[in-house]
This record gives C-alpha cells, structure tokens and sequence, in this order.
C-alpha cells in the first residue's frame, strides 16, 4: 500500500467566539470540523462539498499549513502543514476562487516569474512549464496585461496557472470556478481533468457547482457541520441521492402541463401554462432528450437548465439516512 | 523560523536559484509597478521633499529664539535632527509599509503568503518599498553634512565610526520598531494608531535632544522602543558630551547591540503573531 498523500486522523478544529455585549458579553466554542478523519491516494480525484459553513475551508486551511489544528493529526505529502509549511508549499498548488494570489498592478506575465523565483525554479524549468500552460489554459493572449485588467475568466485561468507553476503533486482547490460563465467553466475543467490524466496530480475541490463534481472528481466527500457524511464514488452518491435534473421552459403558447413525456415529470405548471418544469434523471435521459420531447408537443421560446444545488444533496443525503 | 527545510523531494540545490533572488526579484517587481506613474512618482518625491524641509524649519523656528536646547547648539541639534531622519526615511523608505498588515489579513493575501514556500515577513517586507521617500533621506543628509562642517570637532577613530555607522544602525533600529508595531497588529486588529506611536512617535522623540524629555519618557524611547540609540546617544559620543540623568553618554556607542537586540524582539514577536494568526498561540 502506498503512502496516502493526505491523511487525517480525528482532525477537529474549535474555535472561540464572543457573543453580545457588555454585560451579556460570553464566550462560546464553535466547532467548524469536528473529528474527520480522511486517507486520500496519490492520483485520486475529490470532490470536497457541503453547505456553506459546513466546515470547507476550514479543512483547507489545516491542510495547507494556514490554520493549527485544535487536536487530531494532519499529514499532506507526508509533512506536518503548519511546522513544514515552507517544503509542503513546493508540492501543493492552492487556488482560492475568491482571493487573487497574483500582483494585480503587474503584467500577468510578471506575477509568473516573481513565483518562478519563489519556488526557485531554474529558468528553463519555468519557462517550458509556462509555456505548457499557457498553452492549455490560453493565457497567451493577456500575458502582457496587468492582472487588474482581466476578466474574471482570463483571471481564474491564471490564477490555476499560478497555482500549479511548480508542478505540484497536490492541487487544492476552493470554488475554482465561481462566478465563471459556462464555456469558462468546461475550458477549466478540461485543463484540470488533462493536468491529471498527464501529470498523476491529485486533485481536491470545493464546490457549488455539481458539474465540476461530475466532470472532475471520481470520489466525494461531504462534510456537514464538520463531520464527514459521506465519502464514496460519486456513483454511489448519485444512486443514494438520485439527483434530479430540472428542465425549465417558457413556451410560445400557453398549454396544458405536458405529462406524457416517459422519462421526465412535470413538478410545476404556472397558472397561464406558459412556464412548466420538468424533473428528469440523468441516468435515463438528457435534458437533450427531454427537450426534444417537449418541443415536439409545443414551440419553446426559452429554457433553463438547474442543476441540483450542493444544499439540496446534502439534505437528501440526510432523509436518506434517517428513513 | 520553526519550520524545517529539508529539501528531500524539491529539485537539488543546483538547479534552484539562490534564495536572495527571491527577494531580489520581488523587490525589482515592486519599482517596476510603481516607476509606471512617473508623474506621481515626480509628485511624490517633491511632497518628501518638502516633508523635510518643513520639519528642518520646525527646528530653524526654535533655534530663531533660544540659544541651545537641551545642552545643544543648533549645530548640533541639526546633527541629532539629521541622524534620527536618516534613520527613521530609510526604515520607512525599506520597511514602512509593514503596517498595512491589517489589510492584508483581510484580503487574505496573508493567507497567499503563507502558501509560498517562503518567509512570510520577507515577503510583507518586499511585498512594497517607497524610493519616493529618498528625497526625504537626501535632504537630512544635507542637514548633516553642513551642520558636521559648522562643528569644531576633534575626529577620534571612535567618532568617525559612529558617524558612519550610526545611519545604518539607526536605520536597523526603526526598521525593527515598524516591524514590532506590525506584529503587534496580530493582536490588536485596527491598533494601527497605538503603535504608530512608537514608530512615528519615537521618529518625532529622536529627531530632538532628549534631555529635553521628562525622564520617564527619555527612559521609554531608550529602553523599550530605543529610538534615542539612533540619534541623541551617539551624536553625544560624537560631540564629546555628557549625558542627562539616567542616560550616559556612553550608551551611544551600543547602537549597533541595540540594533541586534530591537530585531531579535521584533522576529520574536512576529513569529509569536505569526503562531497566533494560524491558531495554535490562541
């Protein structure tokens, strides 16, 4: 067996809070994770998820070196994050989806080779892996560009960019594609997915988005309240959950809910009968499919597609466990 | 720091560029961003400027109307005025902007810090620099020189060392009091205004004889935040003077263990934040 490249053993972090004031004024002790224990192989795929506050970002920061744990133990490449933060950093790659790392006032290309200098990678060595990236991530176009200047998909691309400059064994990332629209998302996707299959890097992510899970992750691991409620593949998390698609469509004429599509319910039918919503599972049909369906019965003038929320998951995870 | 570098699986050090490029880098990366307002850059050296030489006509202004202060002539008050300003722009010039550590932290650029396989203060420290102070570092090396030429002083080895040495100590020692302030600032979030008081206040206390100081205020700026190690102490050496009560004039000549002892407590203190910000002193 080989040496996991994370493991957890009872990892809990507590911390105090003050409520009120003045007199009312106390102290409380809020537990963001709370006894986890995780054992992850180098090379796997995981998708970290739960609801905001679920204890997420906590369990990052303690593997990155950013947060002491309260008890339990913590190893990621085999080091100790916190004591060994510095030789951790040269095999991991962090990306927060809501903080930059990049200098915001320099041309993109500069924040690349101040990190080259950081990591203290020979010349040649960065100039190839950059060129590699930029490549696949198409940063070619506004590597001249001061990074303030970007749109938020230009900026998230090299923000990964910077993130995996020195090959790091190990990419954590935080809500990598917030914000970002569709073709953004699938270009970033791609890239981490290809990153993989090459490199054998090990890939851990936080999300709302249940495409990225779908897309990236082979195993996910949700936490609630700091504790871990499910840790499998995500088939096994499909099956247990059966998460539904939702199909929105406005149509052109108003129209009697349309039920006699076989793979796909009609779950709501406003009262003019113009916007209806179907439920479809993914294991039967395509939403594709289901349009084709709807469109041969009425014209559509609209559509909207919703992916099952994070929030919705979990509390189906729960009705499935207490039924 | 408490971390250990062991170096097993990175590239071997033949491949890895020399650790001082990290912070030459960083640094040059700094000029380049800000030499690209060149107007601004104009406008900012002017404003030091002027900072200078305001203060200098603080001193003209007092001098108009006494004779000595402190036990000084004004030759040699303009000698101490010109130490402790050399001293404190270049500190601020190098090391002033530690102080913005409260931003940092809520920007979560800390956070980015502490994922680079670096020093964290190293990094705050390079992460800006201010050549738009030097102007304020040039006129008070001006002060200095003419002020030196009016004085009728016998040049002993030991005198000529501490004019030479005493900016670059002095220096060490404001560099050391920002980074204090900025450690405390894990602490005290938004404190900004309480230890400003002892950089930019011990900035103010060294500029001036500190006999004139009630002498728990004298013992302060010595002792605690030893600004007066930059200036006063050993313009007194130099001068071949005695000092007030409770400060002999021969504490001038420790600039340098004063320099080392005020970094030792600011790293101290630092890594003590440090440990507090991740949790584990909390």
């Amino acid at each position: 067996m080989t040496e996991p490249i994370i493991s957890t053993h009872g990892l809990t972090r507590r911390f105090a809070r003050t409520t009120g004031r003045g007199r009312s004024r106390a102290r409380e002790t809020v537990t963001a994770v709370d006894g986890l224990t995780l054992r992850i192989e180098p090379g796997e795929s995981i998708g970290y998820i739960g609801a905001n506050g679920a204890g997420k970002s906590t369990t990052i920061k303690m593997l990155t070196g950013i947060l002491t744990p309260t008890a339990g133990s913590v190893r990621v490449c085999g080091l100790d994050p916190v004591r060994q933060r510095k030789e951790l950093a040269r095999h991991i790659g962090v990306v927060f989806g809501q903080r930059s790392q990049l200098w915001w006032d320099l041309p993109l290309r500069d924040s690349f080779e101040i990190l080259a200098a950081i990591h203290r990678l020979a010349p040649k060595q960065s100039s190839d892996r950059l060129s590699e990236l930029s490549e696949r991530l198409q940063l070619g176009e506004f590597l001249n560009a001061p990074v303030r200047q970007l749109s938020l998909g230009q900026r998230m691309r090299a923000e990964v960019a910077a993130a995996l400059l020195h090959r790091p064994r190990i990419v954590i990332l935080d809500e990598p594609t917030i914000g970002l629209d569709v073709v953004s998302k699938e270009r970033l996707r791609q890239f981490l997915a290809s990153e993989r299959t090459d490199h054998g890097t090990t890939l851990l992510l936080t999300t709302h988005d249940m495409g990225d899970i779908e897309r990236l992750c082979e195993r996910v691991i949700v936490v609630d309240r700091g504790r871990c409620v499910h840790d499998g593949a995500l088939a096994d998390l499909a099956a247990l959950v059966q998460t539904e698609r939702i199909l929105v469509v406005d149509l052109a004429q108003p129209h009697a809910p349309i039920t006699d599509i076989p793979t796909a319910r009609v779950v709501g039918c406003d009262q003019t009968g113009v916007r209806q919503t179907f439920a479809f599972s993914p294991s039967d049909t395509t939403a594709a499919e289901v349009l084709a369906a709807v469109s041969a019965r009425a014209e559509v003038r609209d559509l909207a597609i919703e992916e099952p929320t994070i929030e919705s998951i979990v509390r189906r995870l729960y009705e499935g466990q207490t039924r | 720091m408490a971390e250990t570098d062991s170096g097993a699986r990175a590239a071997p050090p033949a491949q890895r560029l020399a650790a001082h490029r990290v912070w030459v880098t960083l640094l040059t990366s700094r000029l380049r961003a800000q030499m690209t307002y060149r107007t601004s850059f104009a406008v900012d050296l002017l404003g030091n400027l002027g900072i200078a030489l305001l203060e200098f006509t603080e001193l003209w202004v007092i001098f108009a109307n006494v004779k000595a202060l402190g036990g000084l002539s004004f030759a040699q008050t303009a000698v101490v005025f010109a130490f402790a300003n050399i001293a404190f722009s270049l500190a601020d010039l190098v090391v002033g902007h530690v102080d913005t550590l409260p931003r940092y932290i809520r920007a979560g650029t800390l956070d980015a810090f502490l994922l680079r396989p670096a020093s964290v203060l190293g990094q705050l420290i390079t992460s800006d620099v201010s050549p738009k102070r030097i102007t304020r570092t040039l006129g008070a090396v001006a002060v200095l020189v003419v002020a030196v030429a009016h004085l009728d002083i016998e040049w002993t080895p030991v005198r000529v060392w501490a004019l030479i040495t005493v900016p670059v100590f002095g220096t060490a020692i404001f560099a050391a009091l920002f980074v204090t302030a900025a450690a405390l600032q894990f602490w005290l979030v938004d404190g900004a205004e309480v230890t400003n008081a002892f950089t930019y206040g011990g900035a103010y206390v060294a500029s001036y004889p500190a006999s004139l100081y009630q002498r728990v205020v004298r013992t302060f700026f010595t002792f605690v935040a030893p600004a007066t190690f930059t200036a006063y102490l050993p313009a007194l050496v130099i001068f071949g003077l005695p000092g007030p009560v409770g400060l002999p004039a021969w504490l001038g000549l420790l600039t340098p263990v004063m320099a080392a002892v005020a970094w030792a407590g600011a790293v101290g203190l630092w890594r003590l934040g440090i440990r507090h910000y991740t949790g584990a002193g909390s």
